[in-house]
């Protein structure tokens, strides 16, 4: 039977099988694995059918608890039921994974196996996740490559109909999950070939049914529950066998043969590693290259984990294995060792034939995605050629400490000469990624080559690097690790030239191509001097292209993706160059032409406009250049920075050894000043005679770039000769000079600033007090006039209004220059709170972007004052974010009261007028609580000379005596969804928590999927027929419990109101609830304007402002306070200005009609509802 | 019993009334009640070739912006499979306008490019609209393009189209040709079945509060018929194509003037804007009282009756006469 081949990476295509071989599909998004859920919503939404006919019912559920729960209710009922995860997600399904297991139910969870957070979160891939279920029951089938990922989804489904064990069908968290590759597709014949529909039947008969009533879940007594739980036995003993016929059957219709445990290499090997995973690919390839070279070794895949068949596995060993190295890609402290390592000594222990146990030993390899080469499966062997085998090892890292790490020879390489290896560094979302994708797929779909691509992106949301690995050849591709021997190299983005050593992985004779605006010869005196000498020593091919002009000229902005990957075919003729570039057109139509001819018009035009523009440099055969490398942090860094976070950035973060890195996750603060990013092309420049100074830009920017100083004009003596001062204008302020400073290279260049700012040149209205200018002619100019801004003293808090604006933004921002994206709507709310209390605050960070530009290494936004002082922030988890800051605040809250006592206790010693002031302290403003700092001090050195155990407790407690606050932030996935449970509860509790929801709609972190504050009609992933229902009110909800304070703002319409609802909830002694409109990226909209996207939304009702303040009511006042008026536009205007309402006119228009409609009517009977709410007779107890 | 019927290119109209283009067109009920109103027929809403490509274009800026740059969110849309652009669900509505109404439909577009006016055009045919309305809408900036090389253009535009589709096809004139006449003529030649006088450019105005350059789309008033009234009836007879007047027609005294001038048709958008859909049956009212109270028995009978070739002073159409009228003013002022 003929059998397509696709180019597509491991979640399409496990998701094209799951999809096909389900009816209800539970979702919820967790990377790596949310494409998975995407794919089938997106299909769903188009009305595809599965196997049997029907559209698979895909329902998002509020967390991977719920969906597994969904999943677990649905197989009772009878249907054939998925859901896709990783990471903490599987981890949240445990409970129904032993309920589903235990109740014999056939069930696949598809999983993108991840790490666990530990010290420290990772997004990437390792066994950590499957490893933590394996005792749950279910089966573990892992798969190695991108083909196999689909081919074990359908076995694996094939397998738990007739088991009736349930199944979870794991592979590599982005190693395979988002590895691009060509692989041959299943037909919808194989599938139905493999499924028998008798089991289906089944199945349904034993569901649920009124028909055939019974009862399942029962409450079982020491007599009877261990027998019961013994009564499955058989089902795991017969499920090996019937995996190895599912994938025998899958044979002899697909004639690919696979086994539970699959042995290649020599039949007569010494030496065996054990393992299972992508990794499994690596090894393969290295032991055909030792065996060609003489060795005796072989590799054991492990396919099925569990249930595990001991026989099995031992059998698949050849007799002559002496020494068996065993790798996990997990790790499990304080254990005998890792599970596969502990499982393969049972089982040889148990089944070993032979007549000497051979030797195992046990490894760590590979976590958090860490990469595994052929080099390190080579150290592996070679520990095993040991007289006495290191044990419990790691392979990979460089593990100074507990000394397990094999040593690697790097230069050991198998890559074969018949692959094209070619590496891409490109900026986060200029179009490289989507054009090598694109490359894949011509090369992968039109020539009999393979083809793999592999992605890496940076940690920063935005404006960052990204390198594109891609290999094509004519067989079969088993190489899941990053090229370090390219052929061809490209930078498609010329400022990372003195920043990056990317001519590392070229070889001699390769060929190099840059995006610049030099021409070929101007472009040799503008490299570094590194750089020429790596194209002189490995005799490179230099080719330069202005990609940016081409695609100026084209009508492509600058999208320079078509215009690069033109010039690599030309170069690089892996295909002719005719035959290429009519397939990159032809491509070019198949992407673009639904959007429009326009846009298929540009890209043709950028085809036909790059070859002329392609040049060849004629290499001189001297080095001249004296440009040297910019360092990647300044030398004046403290040496943490310089010796571990800079390595990370300087991409060497892999050669950092254990000791280099904190014990348990532990970072200092204040770390992204010392990562200038450069990445503003214009930014903003202040001109201080049109400026009001009302410090409106400084409170919007979303990197703290803007900064606002009011300070005796004395100290301006030794200014440098640009920098600008003039007198405050505020009244307050008489006498003092006044400063806005911007930091050249931190900012984004998101142009935020100049949209909000209100004081336009009243001769050239296009000209405001702030105005966009390109960066780099006074990039040193402003920088010294940055660096002597940050000299300058800080505005005196206790001289600083809080409640207006224009003063307030001359506090210190103790959030700065985060990884946000460009023009981030939710980092001004965070700054805020920094500025206003950060000196006092503690925060707990639901997992998140809040979280991931907040807490992603290398360098975090956090900092602290010239005092030392600071936000001190932790991220637990994404579903307990509210208990854990509830923790916080139950423990800040106990040793205050501790210290209050020991205060009491000690009163005598340290004096009764100290104690009363400490105890008494009101702590309302910024100057009492200065005071009680002062009066804390005092006690402080009292105490030091008190030589008792209760003083030496006060002196451990003595901060706890001035005011702390809990911050408790997170995005509406938390608050909506995964953590309404708990935040509900701690609302309730009546603690003095404020709660702030960087309420942006979606769940902006993993890819902008629905959530339950999605606003109805919106497109969103998980939504992509548009969100039906209307958003939930979160703050109706707080209001009911009466003693919550509750506010919504949005900035951009009411900054006001939003300063203020800031300072009342935190003054308010009670839980706080702020829901603040974040505009985002995932809105589609532009990012530049979006303040008036917040306008907009107010001013249609949308989005309505108010405060809920509990203690009006105690003054017999209506707590409620509306703060927008009514809806004075149609709603309809609002919803015209963003992509995600606007898309779903263009895909569906008639649900767009009607959804639009009725997102109006919920606009006015909010409205109605809220106005009668705000204005209702209100008197004490709400008589 | 009066007749009100008319033949406008080529289809036989139950009255001189026509919707022009104007959002009253943009759904099929919108359609359906202009003619439960007595529309004779309907142009409906202009298709402007540039806002659709700004409209491919932002949704490809929109799906892409931001995408393939942080692991976690490496896109942040879902990919439809399709979209209908707004070009296709003016087709749409196209088909199902013609499945509802019986009046003609014709399609009003503005291209930018030759080759995208005939190939929208083709579209538009095969859609089953009656007719085409070109809009010929630009502002000219670039003082290297002479006046004659942008006459040429909009005359290659109209040929090309007409060429190329087998409805008929009108011209939305502006009126700023240095020789109106000629150009009538010129279009008239390369086969254009009407000529749609005048064009109204919508204007920026200044907003003195937010100090911002903003589009302020401003209806049009009784005082603007006299352009167009001018032209008809100085074309009336010299051509072959029908004259179709536009701007300023509010009542049916206007569309009388219209048609005693020479309009074939007369179209309304602002009035029915200001008014509703049924305004246009006031209108007809209006026109078919003053008919009965001076005697007209059809339409036919009133066209041209005072165009500059039936009129008793044919130079007060002309120059003449607006020297006079400025005299007569300056006389009644002093």
């Amino acid at each position: 039977m003929a059998r397509d081949f696709m180019t597509l990476d491991g979640n399409e295509a496990v998701a094209r099988v799951a999809y096909k071989l389900n009816e209800v599909i539970a979702i919820y998004p967790i990377t790596p694995s949310s494409a998975m859920g995407e794919w089938s919503d997106e299909w769903a939404a188009s009305s595809q059918p599965n196997l049997w006919g029907t559209v698979p019912t895909v329902v998002e559920l509020q967390s991977e608890a719920g969906a597994a729960g969904t999943v677990h209710g649905a197989l009772q009922a009878g249907s054939l039921t998925t859901t896709f995860t990783a990471s903490q997600g599987l981890l949240l399904m445990i409970p129904n994974m032993y309920k589903i297991a235990g109740e014999l139910t056939p069930a696949v969870f598809h999983v993108a196996a991840r790490s666990l957070a530990a010290q420290g979160l990772s997004i990437f891939g390792d066994h950590s996740d499957v490893m933590a279920v394996r005792a749950t029951g279910w089966g573990l089938l892992s798969s190695a490559s991108v083909q196999e990922a689909q081919d074990f989804a359908l076995i694996a489904q094939a397998t738990t109909l007739k088991a009736r064990v349930p199944f979870i069908h794991f592979f590599d968290g982005f190693r395979t999950s988002h590895e691009v590759a060509k692989i041959q597709l299943l037909t919808d014949d194989d599938l139905r070939a493999m499924i028998d529909d008798e089991l289906i039947f089944a199945h349904h008969n034993r569901a649920l049914s009124p028909e055939n009533p019974f009862i399942r879940g029962t409450a079982q007594n020491p007599d009877v529950y261990f027998q019961a739980r013994e009564t499955v036995n058989p089902f795991y003993a017969s499920c090996p066998d019937i995996v190895q016929g599912a994938m025998d059957k899958f044979a002899e219709i697909t004639g690919r043969q696979y086994h539970l445990y699959e042995y290649h290499g020599a039949p007569d090997a010494t030496r065996v590693i054990v393992l299972m995973g992508s990794g499994v690919e690596t090894v393969h390839e290295v032991v055909n290259t030792l065996n060609a070279r003489g060795e005796n070794v072989g590799v054991l895949k492990v396919r099925l984990y569990r249930p595990l068949d001991m026989a099995r596995f031992a059998r698949a060993l050849p007799e002559s294995v002496k020494k068996i190295a065993v790798l996990d890609r997990t790790k499990e402290p304080g254990s005998a060792g890792e599970p596969l390592y502990v499982d393969t000594i049972t089982a040889l222990h148990e089944a070993w034939e032979g007549d000497t146990l051979p030797t195992v030993v046990g490894g760590r390899y590979g976590l958090s995605s860490k990469e595994f080469t052929p080099a390190m499966v080579k150290a592996v062997f070679d520990n095993l050629d040991q007289a006495k085998p290191k044990n419990h090892f790691t392979v990979g890292i460089n593990d100074d400490v507990s000394h397990t790490s094999l040593e690697v020879d790097e230069s050991f390489s198998i890559e074969p000469d018949n692959v094209v290896r070619a590496v891409f560094y490109g900026l986060g979302s200029d179009g490289t990624v989507g054009a090598n994708k694109n490359s894949i797929k011509i090369i992968g779909e039109n020539t009999p080559n393979y083809a793999q691509g592999y992605f890496v992106y940076d940690s920063k949301k935005s404006g960052s690097m990204t390198v594109s690995h891609l290999r094509f050849g004519p067989n079969p591709i088993r190489a899941p690790y990053l090229i370090t021997e390219a052929n061809f190299v490209a930078c498609h983005q010329p400022t990372f030239l003195d920043r990056f050593d990317m001519l590392r992985e070229a070889v001699p004779g390769g060929v190099f191509l840059l995006n610049s605006v030099y021409g070929p010869d101007e472009i040799w005196d503008h490299l570094p001097r590194a750089m020429q000498e790596q194209i002189i020593g490995k005799k490179l091919r230099l080719f330069v292209i202005d990609a940016y002009k081409v695609a100026k000229a084209s009508g492509m902005g600058g999208r320079i993706n078509t215009v690069m990957q033109v010039c690599f075919f030309a170069i690089s003729g892996v295909l002719p160059r005719e035959e290429a570039i009519s397939e990159i057109k032809h491509s070019i139509e198949k992407t673009y032409g639904k959007k429009g001819d326009e846009v298929v018009a540009r890209n043709l035009r950028a085809v036909d406009n790059t070859i002329e523009n392609l040049f060849e440099v004629a290499v001189p055969e001297s080095i001249s250049s004296k440009i040297e490398m910019i360092p990647v942090v300044p030398d004046y860094a403290p040496e943490f920075v310089r010796n571990v976070l800079g390595q990370m950035i300087a991409r060497r973060g892999d050669d950092l050894p254990v000791s280099a890195l904190p014990i348990d996750g532990t970072y200092p603060s204040g770390t992204t000043q010392y990562e200038k990013r450069n990445l503003a092309q214009e930014i903003p420049v202040w001109d201080p005679e049109i400026c009001i100074q009302c410090g409106k830009c400084a409170l919007v920017c979303p990197h703290a770039v803007i900064r606002i100083k009011a300070y005796d004009g004395a100290v301006l003596q030794d200014a440098p000769p640009t920098f600008k001062a003039v007198p405050a204008r505020d009244t307050e302020w008489a006498g003092m000079q006044y400063t806005i400073q911007v930091s050249p290279e931190d900012c984004t260049g998101c142009g935020i600033c100049v949209d909000v700012c209100p004081a336009k040149n009243k001769s050239k209205l296009n000209l405001k007090a702030l105005n966009m200018r390109p960066q780099p002619p006074i990039r040193e100019q402003e920088n010294s006039n940055w660096d002597y801004f940050l000299k300058l003293p800080e505005t005196d808090r206790r001289n600083i209004k809080i409640s207006s604006v224009r003063q307030q933004q001359a506090q210190q921002p103790l959030f700065e220059f985060s990884g946000a994206c460009s023009g981030c709507g939710e980092t001004p709310y965070i700054k805020l709170i920094t500025q206003l209390f950060g000196d006092r605050t503690v925060i707990a960070n639901a997992t998140g972007c809040s979280s991931i530009y907040g807490g992603n290494l290398p360098t975090t936004p956090y900092t602290h004052n010239a005092e030392g002082r600071g936000p001190a922030w932790a991220n637990s988890l994404f579903e307990d974010n509210a208990e854990f800051g509830y923790g916080m605040r139950v423990a800040l809250d106990k040793q205050a009261e501790q210290a209050a006592e020991l205060v009491k206790l000690l009163s005598a010693d340290i004096g009764s007028m100290l104690a009363t002031k400490l105890l008494t302290a009101d702590q309302s403003n910024e100057a009492a609580i200065y005071e009680q700092r002062e009066h804390v001090a005092q006690l402080k050195n009292k105490l030091e000379h008190i030589d008792k155990p209760e003083a030496k407790r006060l002196l451990q407690l003595a901060d706890a005596l001035v005011k702390r606050n809990v911050w408790i932030v997170g995005g509406d996935g938390w608050a909506y969804d995964i953590g309404f449970g708990g935040l509900d509860h701690v609302l309730a509790s009546g603690r003095n928590v404020n709660v702030l929801v960087l309420d942006t709609e979606v769940y902006s972190n993993t890819g902008g999927q629905a959530s339950k504050s999605t606003p109805r009609a919106a497109v969103a992933k998980f939504a992509a027929g548009g969100k039906p229902a209307a958003k939930k009110d979160l703050g109706l909800i707080a209001m009911s419990y009466g003693n919550v304070y509750v506010a919504r703002v949005a900035m951009g319409a009411k900054d006001d109101q939003t300063l203020r609802a800031f300072i009342e909830a935190e003054a308010y002694d009670g839980p706080s609830l702020i829901i603040a409109y974040s505009h985002c990226i995932a809105h589609g909209i532009e990012m530049k304007t979006a303040l008036k996207n917040q306008k907009a939304a107010v001013d249609t009702g949308q989005w309505l402002l108010y405060r809920y303040h509990p203690e009006r009511e105690d003054r017999g006042e209506n707590p409620l306070m509306l703060d927008s008026r009514a809806p004075k536009v149609p709603l309809r205007e609002y919803l015209q200005m963003e992509n995600r309402f606007k898309m779903l006119e263009l895909t569906k228009p008639e649900v767009a009609a009607q959804l639009f409609e009725e997102a109006q009517g919920d606009v006015n009977t909010r409205w109605a509802l809220y106005e009668y709410l705000a204005s209702r007779p209100y008197a004490p107890n709400g008589n | 019993m009066l007749d009100l019927t008319t033949t406008y290119m080529g289809y036989k109209l139950r009255s001189p009334l026509v919707a022009s283009a104007s959002p009253l067109s943009e759904t099929v009920d919108g359609i359906k009640r202009l003619e439960d109103a007595g529309a004779g027929a309907v142009v409906m809403f202009s298709l402007f070739e540039e806002q659709l490509k700004l409209e491919q274009l932002a949704l490809d800026h929109y799906l892409t912006y931001g995408t393939e740059s942080y692991a976690e969110a490496l896109s942040y849309f879902p990919e439809p499979q399709d979209f209908k652009t707004t070009s296709e669900g003016y087709l749409e509505l196209i088909r199902k306008a013609k499945e509802s109404v019986e009046i003609p439909i014709f399609a009003s577009l503005n291209g930018t490019t030759p080759e995208k006016w005939v190939s929208y055009a083709q579209k538009i045919e095969e859609a089953g609209a009656d007719g085409l309305e070109l809009n010929l809408y630009s502002i000219p900036t670039d003082p290297e393009i002479t006046g004659a090389e942008i006459e040429q253009h909009d005359i290659d535009v109209v040929n090309a189209v007409r060429r190329s589709i087998s409805i008929p096809v009108a011209v939305k004139l502006s009126p700023y040709f240095s020789n109106m006449a000629n150009m009538a003529k010129r279009f008239d030649e390369v086969g254009a079945s009407s000529l749609v006088l005048f064009n109204r450019f919508y204007q920026p105005d200044i907003d003195v509060e937010t100090l911002e350059v903003r589009p302020n789309l401003l209806l049009s008033t009784p005082q603007a018929q006299r352009l167009p009234m001018r032209w008809i009836a100085i074309l009336y007879g010299r051509i072959h194509a029908d004259l179709a007047a536009t701007g300023g027609v509010h009542s049916g005294m206007d569309v009388v003037k219209m048609l005693l001038a020479g309009a074939t048709v007369t179209m309304m958008a602002s009035a029915l804007l200001k008014h509703g859909h049924s305004y246009l049956s006031t209108i007809e009212h209006e026109l078919l009282a003053w008919m009965t109270e001076y005697e007209y028995v059809s339409v036919a009978e009133m066209r041209g009756a005072l165009s500059q070739q039936h009129a008793e002073d044919p130079a007060a159409y002309e120059r003449a006469q607006y020297m006079k009228a400025l005299t007569y003013y300056r006389a009644v002022k002093s």
